[in-house]
């Protein structure tokens, strides 16, 4: 099976690229955007500010490859905990992630315009989830997706495969989007599974399974851009494979250096997507230095407002425990809420 | 509220078929879906005749995925429609667990109420008509853990009808129980046309003074008729309808322990762990000042439900062993 590919591993393209001027630098700001996050994300981290934190280092293509064929008031995103990439470019405000990943629960609702789930931490389980909510868009007669993010762990789960299965068969609007990054946390994707081609199991599902280099804007975006095309056309889900690696480590609290060696993240590391695209803009004479310091220069900006904005935000107070558990609190959390309250009701 | 109408004679499935039909008929966001729902008409026939009503779009199999169904329908729910998912048997409910416990239960609160999942799961549950292994399974207390959801236990044609509208209504996920012993077992006076009925309140259904029994779904018709029994022997029996497990009307329970000072909680799942158990706790927490003597609960034995039809009944509490707990808490 081809690996879809239209940048080499220096940025130079390799096909003709059939995406604009404007969308390549809307594209290249875009992972440069979810990169500076991730970086103050973990000096956050370190500083006692961010709970346990899920790094996507090297991850950003695949995910903001395909969150810039979504429209976040239209379109649906059901992330994994990995997917902050994804979730900022489809339009989650940066203060929302800040408090999130502080589990603050002023962090734990999109806005009314973005169809994000929260990021799910349960492995695979949102794979049939997604298969209904892009079933029932279709139902409802809305020209819409849903994407949905897993790692290549994720594919040994039984939703994955009930999830692939439901949304084939009704020819639900989805894009399954894996993220092989090659670990499951310690376990390489060689001990998860025998075949080494995830998009391969697309074939038992009858639908279209596709590889894609994961650090290559331009191929995700134009592959993703492919699948929600075939969605709208009533034509049914897309398996999409990024092939990329997991630079950083699994979480804020984990060792790589216990089950990978570190050669093998320098390898990486040269194909690091940020630098391709920014390999690709300079081949075609886009880009200079000047203009990526003034992008440096304006998200710093926009990241150190949303920490403002996230401090600003008030402490979770004791009684929010059992709000929001019902429509309507019922006499149990009624109980409980006027005890946290100090009993005043 | 029940509105002044005719009524008919009909058996709980041919009420929850009405629900059903009337559901689809109202709200067109509602999506009706399953194993063998559409074309068969669901195992026991309670989507009977609402595929080719209401087309395939509204009324639909599913493949054979309870997981799957599950996590489709909390997907369908997110996205604005009112799915109402059947599960064949309530003990087909296990692959489904996950779905339920990290999902269907906590989506609104961890979304702070941007994703709600507006969605009825059916399923009918409990032995007493010699089903094979795994089909007569109580598994209500698994459910009623689940932060998030409600959980309604019907026993009657009438309160069927009534409480399956008001849980398609209802914003928050339900699971909705039918015992199959009652699906053909009873019949009664059912109004006629759409009528809901309030979901958490319990219901005195024979009223006595000696000693409460208090049950749901399928146990409800058992302990009406021990009261029956007791009653030739001159001891009035009070017995309640549980009816909703989550949210439990306590305050009703407490109430008729007020009056009577004992109570025996019946219900046909294992026994330690079971819902029963919540009940028996309440009252002590709740009715301590009123109880004469122990809460006693009959329940199923700690023990898989017998796949073996033969000894069935020794398993299924039955008159003579709820009368046993009465003569235990009288005798005190």
């Amino acid at each position: 099976m081809d690996t879809v590919r239209y940048l080499d591993d220096d940025g130079k393209p390799l096909r003709d690229i059939p995406l604009s001027e404007e969308e390549l630098l809307s594209g290249y700001r875009a992972l440069r955007r979810a990169r500076h996050f991730d970086e103050r994300a973990l000096v956050l981290q370190r500083q006692g500010r961010l709970g346990v934190y899920p790094p996507f280092r090297g991850q950003e293509a695949a995910q903001v490859g395909v969150a810039l064929c979504l429209e976040p008031s239209r379109d649906w995103l059901l992330p994994s905990y990995r997917e902050t990439a994804a979730a900022i470019t489809f339009g989650m405000p940066l203060s929302k992630l800040i408090l999130s990943w502080r589990a603050d629960p002023a962090g734990w609702g999109a806005p009314p315009e973005v169809n994000m789930v929260q990021f799910y931490i349960p492995i695979a389980t949102q794979v049939p989830q997604a298969a209904g909510v892009a079933h029932a868009l279709r139902l409802q007669g809305k020209d819409a997706v849903a994407a949905v993010f897993i790692g290549d762990g994720g594919t040994s789960e039984g939703d994955f495969h009930e999830g692939l299965n439901f949304a084939s068969v009704f020819d639900a609007p989805l894009l399954v989007v894996v993220q092989n990054n090659g670990w499951a946390i310690s376990v390489p994707t060689q001990k998860q599974m025998k075949v080494q081609r995830i998009a391969l199991k697309a074939q038992g599902y009858g639908i279209p399974g596709v590889t894609v280099d994961g650090n290559d804007l331009v191929a995700v975006w134009t592959v993703a851009r492919k699948a929600a095309a075939r969605a709208r056309a009533g034509e049914g889900p897309t398996l999409i494979e990024a092939l990329t690696y997991r630079v950083a480590p699994h979480t804020s609290s984990d060792d790589p250096g216990r089950y990978r060696t570190e050669d093998e993240a320098e390898a990486w590391k040269k194909r690091d997507p940020i630098d391709r695209m920014r390999g690709c803009l300079l081949h075609l004479g886009l880009w200079d230095e000047e203009k990526e310091r003034a992008l440096s220069e304006e998200l710093e900006a926009e990241f150190l407002t949303a920490v403002e904005e996230a401090d600003q935000a008030s402490e979770p107070r004791p009684w929010e425990i059992v709000e929001q558990v019902y429509a309507e609190m019922q006499p149990d959390q009624q109980a409980a809420w006027q005890y946290l309250h100090g009993g005043e009701a | 509220m029940i509105v002044e109408r005719g009524t008919r004679v009909i058996n709980l499935v041919q009420a929850v078929n009405e629900a059903l039909d009337l559901a689809l008929e109202r709200d067109p966001r509602v999506v009706l879906f399953g194993e063998d729902v559409g074309k068969m008409g669901g195992v026991f026939r309670a989507s009977d005749g609402l595929q080719p009503k209401y087309g395939e779009k509204r009324v639909f199999d599913t493949p054979l995925a309870e997981s799957g169904i599950v996590g489709f329908a909390i997907g369908m729910a997110m996205a604005g429609l009112r799915p109402v998912a059947e599960i064949q048997f309530a003990g087909f409910l296990y692959p489904a667990l996950d779905q339920i416990l990290s999902h269907l239960g906590r989506m609104r609160h961890r979304t702070r109420g941007r994703f709600t999942i507006p969605l009825v799961i059916r399923a009918p549950y409990g032995g007493g008509v010699k089903t094979p292994e795994q089909h007569a399974d109580s598994p209500e207390a698994i459910l009623c853990h689940v932060p998030g959801v409600k959980v309604i236990i019907p026993s009657s044609p009438e309160r069927a009808k009534g409480l399956l509208l008001a849980a398609i209504e209802d914003p928050d996920p339900v699971f909705f129980l039918e015992a199959i012993k009652l699906y053909r077992g009873v019949k009664a006076e059912v109004p006629e046309g759409y009528y809901t009925l309030p979901i958490g309140k319990a219901r005195v259904v024979r009223e006595g003074n000696a000693a409460t029994l208090i049950a749901y779904g399928g146990m409800v018709e058992v302990c009406q008729k021990a009261a029956e029994v007791a009653a030739h022997e001159g001891v009035e029996l009070e017995v309640i309808d549980a009816e909703t497990l989550v949210p439990l009307d306590t305050p009703t329970l407490v109430e008729s322990v007020a009056k009577t000072g004992r109570a025996v909680v019946v219900y046909e799942a294992m026994r330690t762990g079971g819902f029963g158990a919540e009940i028996a706790a309440r009252l002590a927490e709740e009715a301590l000042d009123y109880l004469e003597a122990p809460v006693v609960r009959v329940a199923g034995w700690d023990a898989p439900y017998p796949p073996f039809s033969a000894v069935e009944n020794f398993y299924r509490p039955d008159a003579k062993r709820v009368l046993e707990a009465v003569r235990r808490v009288l005798m005190y």
